[in-house]
């Protein structure tokens, strides 16, 4: 009886206290309706109207249908984005495996060569390093000067619709320095008897890769390639500040588009419906990697 | 022994020429802030004719109304808000979900790790309508107070696991000892997580620094300009840019990452390490 008494006594102080659990989570829950669920449901609201601050007329499947029959910008600037994602995402990744593989062998001074291959991720974002390299990307910029020297006669960087996109890409890539970092530490947590093991069993270095390392490090490897891709989607200040979206709109990316037609032209009814049609082949391409990780992904538990 | 010397001469080789390349930008915007506009275009020599600060000072003085003094102070009014409102926020939020087993707590977690993949280029028109109605553009509420509310989710996903780690037991025994739950909180878990925390400031710190598109859209008055804006708006005025001041200035917004990066280095490499997240 007496012990009785205890357990319901405990079981109920116990909910009492996980009941605080929801004032601690209540800031969150506010901040979820008000500056995301609400804003989300809104946009998707928006997509259907023709809408510019001041008024709001319902127009439908409008915006969605001129987007895909008549606005020839929009195809453009969907292929332009997947350009962008195609290119930056893997090259960042392959670099960041490549260097981190390399610095993984015990090398002397390898601290120093990670903080050296950081710093492009630590300023990388910012206006300032989008600013050098259009300055230093111009036809008569230092990059062309260089390659001059040597006897090449450089491109036209950022003028030439070819060039101008890989040019940005380059920007990105160059920012692998973090996602190599990552992949390092993901490295060093592969327990040594595992190559101990299969030395002994005669594997070489490539079966070693792909049969323990790759395996070992590809949930690491796979939530940055979600991250990355998502983020990749939405890029917006290199585009933006290096070619504002030039030559002949070979850099506009969705992320331009979206700017220029809520921010410049303020059609923010058809703004939004560039942002669902953004959000929707984010969530495609998610899906995509994810329906493909069970082949690739090994996760321990 | 031999054979993995020599190995080694080629991992180094390797290395060091690509790096040449990784610091070649920012040898080359660091020299270039220190020669005329004239030698920037003209000369191909990469080491500066003679060490002048003019891009700095001409650079800084900027239009002559709104000086750098101004839109370094103004970043910081931005950033630091931020980051504090963040961190404790996200901590708060992730103690909530990290130890205590409330209604709907699964729900509420499948939303958070949601969110995690929600496109800041989806909301951001409505936000911009919603502060609109609100009278907080131009003003830096739009950035500090949905930091306050915990709408970074990839900081509060990452103090949870950090939780995790932290036995739980420590809050059990202060339970005993008559504790409540905010200062178990408090006097326990907070002082564990102060590397975690520290971390999560930094991030976000970075990444409100760098940020640009928020800023372009909620802030309109060159007064209230942050580091990113002013730069930015640098180039627009035309076809005579003195680039080698854009520069000096450049590399003066940057230079406090910088600073931060080698005063935190072990802060910003454990903190990716250890969650595992963000490239």
């Amino acid at each position: 009886m007496k012990i009785d008494t205890n357990a319901v006594v405990k079981d109920k102080k116990y909910k009492k206290r996980d009941y605080m659990g929801l004032v601690y989570v209540a800031p969150w829950v506010i901040g979820l309706l008000i500056f995301q669920a609400y804003p989300f449901i809104s946009s998707l609201i928006y997509s259907f109207t023709k809408y510019n601050i001041a008024s709001m007329e319902f127009i439908g499947f409008d915006n969605y249908i001129r987007l895909f029959k008549i606005d020839k910008e929009f195809y453009k600037s969907v292929f332009v984005t997947f350009g962008y994602v195609f290119m930056t995402v893997p090259g960042k990744l392959i670099m960041a495996m490549i260097v981190a593989l390399i610095l993984n062998q015990k090398l002397k001074g390898i601290n120093i060569v990670r903080t050296i291959y950081y710093i492009p991720s630590l300023m990388g974002g910012s206006i300032a390093v989008s600013i050098l390299w259009k300055l230093m990307f111009m036809s008569d910029g230092v990059i062309n000067k260089m390659l001059a020297q040597v006897g090449i006669v450089g491109p036209n960087w950022i003028g030439d619709p070819k060039t101008a996109l890989p040019t940005i890409c380059l920007l990105e890539i160059w920012q692998f320095g973090s996602s190599m970092v990552l992949l390092l530490a993901a490295l060093k947590a592969v327990p040594k008897e595992l190559y101990e093991a299969a030395s002994v069993d005669g594997a070489n270095k490539w079966r070693m890769y792909w049969k323990i390392t790759f395996p070992a490090i590809s949930p690491i490897l796979f939530f940055n390639l979600i991250m990355q891709t998502i983020q990749a989607f939405q890029n917006f200040t290199s585009a933006f500040v290096i070619t504002n979206g030039g030559p002949n709109k070979s850099t506009y990316v969705l992320g331009m588009k979206l700017y220029t037609e809520a921010f410049s032209n303020f059609k923010m009814g058809y703004a939004s419906a560039v942002s669902w049609v953004m959000f929707v082949l984010i969530m495609i391409m998610t899906i995509v990697l994810f329906k493909t990780s069970n082949r690739w992904v090994h996760y321990d538990d | 022994m031999k054979k993995s010397k020599y190995k080694n001469i080629g991992a180094y080789a390797f290395l060091i020429f690509f790096g040449i390349f990784m610091v070649f930008p920012i040898v080359w915007l660091f020299l270039s802030t220190f020669k005329t506009n004239a030698e920037l275009f003209g000369s191909i020599k990469f080491w500066p004719e003679s060490f002048r600060f003019d891009a700095y000072v001409n650079g800084w003085i900027g239009n002559g109304k709104i000086t750098y003094t101004n839109y370094f102070k103004n970043t910081f009014e931005l950033v630091i808000p931020v980051v504090l409102f963040t961190v404790m926020s996200s901590a708060i939020i992730a103690y909530g979900f990290a130890r205590f087993n409330f209604p709907l707590k699964k729900i509420m977690f499948s939303i958070l790790i949601g969110t995690l993949m929600l496109p800041n280029a989806v909301i951001i028109i409505p936000r911009y309508t919603l502060f609109n109605k609100l009278e907080w553009l131009n003003s830096y509420l739009p950035f500090w107070i949905p930091a306050l509310f915990g709408c970074f989710p990839f900081f509060i996903y990452q103090l949870i696991q950090f939780f995790r780690g932290l036995p739980r037991e420590l809050d059990e025994s202060a339970y005993i000892d008559g504790c409540g739950t905010f200062k178990v909180f408090v006097r326990i878990l907070i002082p564990l997580m102060k590397p975690a925390l520290f971390s999560a400031g930094l991030f976000q710190f970075l990444w409100t620094w760098n940020d640009f598109l928020n800023p372009l859209i909620f802030i309109n008055s060159v007064k209230k300009y942050p580091l990113s804006l002013a730069l930015r708006m640098s180039l627009d005025i035309g076809a005579n840019v003195a680039w080698n001041q854009v520069l000096a200035m450049s590399l003066l917004s940057v230079l406090p990452l910088i600073i931060l990066f080698f005063l935190a280095q072990k802060f910003f490499v454990e903190g990716i390490a250890t969650t595992g997240l963000k490239g």
